[in-house]
């Protein structure tokens, strides 16, 4: 069992320490060129994503982008992506099934930006194309929630063949405090939404929502950034394996089912309870 | 014996639809939108549009399907799909038993097989009265599962939508619904399946963020709000007043987002004429 609690658990995914999808980029992949804007309108800065070689094979890496610095945090918008992010994500995601490179993203989000130009130029449409494209890809494709994985926002880089997470990640419906505001109009109690969410990687993992998770080094994946990427490393080169025995269709069913099977069995279960 | 079952089938749909039409309009005598008092009966008779200003009111799902479909026609599918608990949500179940002897309903979504004007079609509709309409594992379930009786039977896809978004007590489970009716949609149409999306008031969130926003014709009722953010959430956020008729369906069409704005009394004659449009060709 974790010595941390879900509370704990979240302080520690949102830890400013914790490495970004930029720095994942720098340490685990080779020759990184980066793709900039939608094509539409604008580059939207909190998602960062272009080419790469991973061991030496191209691939379409892209993820979610926090910053480091308070300059960084607002030309990323603290990792709250608008339309434009998805839409550049979409764009980097169709070529990488156009060209045969697999799609790996790290997600790191508190989740889609609530702006008013976001609501302008269509977050929701936006983000539920980012969902349909992906349960059609013919690549394989592997998500990784590195912090925390916060709503729709998350979800729209996240429909992987194989879905993974950091040992203290959270990905969530909503963020404990947004949960705490619509389920008891009082944000203040979030420290009490973590302890019912089931958040964390382990409550996670044993509903059968992610695939594995990735032990980080002790404390945290802030106090020793090597370690945190031999781990992720290792685990990309294992599921993108496992994940080259299948063709483009099996790739695509493979992901469709997965996901077609999420809260399936519950109507049931909850028939034979009553 | 057919026939029996038939009329069986639409005196269950016309109760239903009159017992939400009387739960409707005895809670609104004034209206919400401009305040004028009209009766009940006026307000019933209109359908629930104010017969002043035209503030098309939330109803329920089966009053809805029985205003569209054809007399005689309405088949409902998966009525027996239950919702879940996954997270043993504290007052979950509960609310989940007083929600279903309140309205009638399982949880937020009836699906059904109908006729408009003799077009056959797969309708899911999402109903505001229970816990918002909001999307849990039952009503992504159910969606999914109305897009592939669709597809099996190479009919057209019709969804009302109106939605709170994804459902809280449910957590990353009602996440994942996102996903997996987004999919069942997609795969849906690319076998050639037409699906319309109705968006009515309001549609926010999760929904707005999955199957609501996929449709190949994209409709909305006057006045709903559609959006994924709700516009508490983003006043906080940017710290001002949002303008007058933001996240509106006549904003979202000036936006680009929506083919038209349909009024209550005209769905019928609309969904039949792209129903009819679309009968020969575009699938296989």
């Amino acid at each position: 069992m974790s010595r941390y609690t879900p509370e704990e658990k979240v302080k520690i995914a949102r830890n400013p320490g914790r490495p970004g999808t930029a720095d994942f980029i720098q340490a685990l992949f080779t020759d990184f060129f980066e793709q900039r804007g939608d094509r539409q309108c604008r580059e939207d800065g909190s998602i960062l994503g272009g080419i790469a070689r991973f061991h030496g094979r191209p691939v379409t890496v892209l993820g979610h982008r926090k910053g480091k610095s308070l300059e960084e945090n607002l030309h990323c918008n603290f990792g709250m992506p608008g339309p434009e992010g998805y839409r550049k994500a979409q764009r980097l995601m169709k070529q990488a099934e156009k060209f045969g490179r697999p799609i790996i993203t790290f997600v790191d989000t508190p989740g889609a930006y609530p702006g008013k130009e976001a609501e302008e130029r269509g977050q929701g449409e936006a983000i539920a194309q980012c969902l349909a494209l992906m349960s059609t890809l013919t690549v394989p494709v592997i998500a990784i929630v590195t912090g925390e994985g916060g709503s729709g926002g998350a979800l729209a880089l996240a429909v992987g063949n194989r879905v993974l997470m950091l040992e203290h990640a959270v990905y969530s419906v909503l963020s404990p405090e947004g949960f705490a505001s619509i389920l008891w109009k009082d944000s203040s109690r979030s420290g009490e939404a973590c302890g019912v969410m089931k958040l964390t990687a382990q409550d996670l993992r044993r509903g059968g929502i992610v695939q594995g998770v990735l032990k980080e080094p002790e404390g945290g994946a802030h106090t020793d950034w090597e370690a945190t990427f031999r781990t992720v490393d290792a685990a990309l080169k294992k599921e993108l394996a496992a994940l080259d025995k299948l063709s483009g269709p099996a790739l695509a069913r493979q992901r469709y089912q997965m996901f077609r099977a999420m809260g399936q069995g519950l109507s049931q279960a909850g028939k034979e309870e009553s | 014996m057919n026939q029996f079952f038939t009329q069986r089938r639409d005196r269950l749909l016309t109760y239903q639809a009159m017992r939400e039409g009387r739960i409707t309009s005895t809670r609104r005598k004034a209206c919400p939108g401009c305040g004028a008092e009209s009766s009940a009966l006026d307000w019933s008779r209109n359908k629930q549009v104010c017969p002043r200003c035209g503030y098309h009111s939330p109803i329920g799902a089966y009053y809805r399907l029985s205003m569209i479909l054809d007399p005689g026609s309405f088949q409902e599918l998966e009525e027996k799909l239950e919702p879940a608990d996954p997270l043993d949500f504290p007052g979950y179940a509960d609310k989940l038993q007083g929600l279903e002897r309140d309205t009638g309903l399982k949880d937020a979504a009836v699906a059904a097989l109908g006729q408009v004007q003799r077009h056959k079609a797969v309708f899911v509709v999402l109903d505001g009265r229970f816990l918002m309409g909001s999307m849990g594992t039952a009503v992504g379930e159910k969606v999914t599962r109305a897009a592939e009786y669709a597809q099996r039977h190479k009919l057209p896809l019709i969804i009302f939508a109106a939605s709170g978004g994804a459902r809280m007590q449910e957590g990353i489970f009602s996440l994942m619904q996102m996903a997996k009716t987004a999919a069942a949609i997609t795969r849906f149409q690319e076998k050639g399946g037409l699906y319309i999306s109705c968006l009515t008031h309001p549609t926010t969130g999760g929904v707005t963020a999955s199957f609501a926003s996929l449709g190949d014709i994209m409709l909305s009722e006057p006045g709903a709000l559609i959006g994924f953010a709700g516009p508490r959430v983003i006043e906080q956020t940017i710290g001002e007043k949002l303008p007058e008729g933001f996240q509106r369906a006549e904003y979202l069409l000036d936006h680009g987002f929506l083919d038209q704005i349909v009024p209550r009394d005209q769905w019928r004659h609309v969904l039949s004429q792209l129903l009819a449009l679309h009968e020969k060709g575009g699938r296989a």
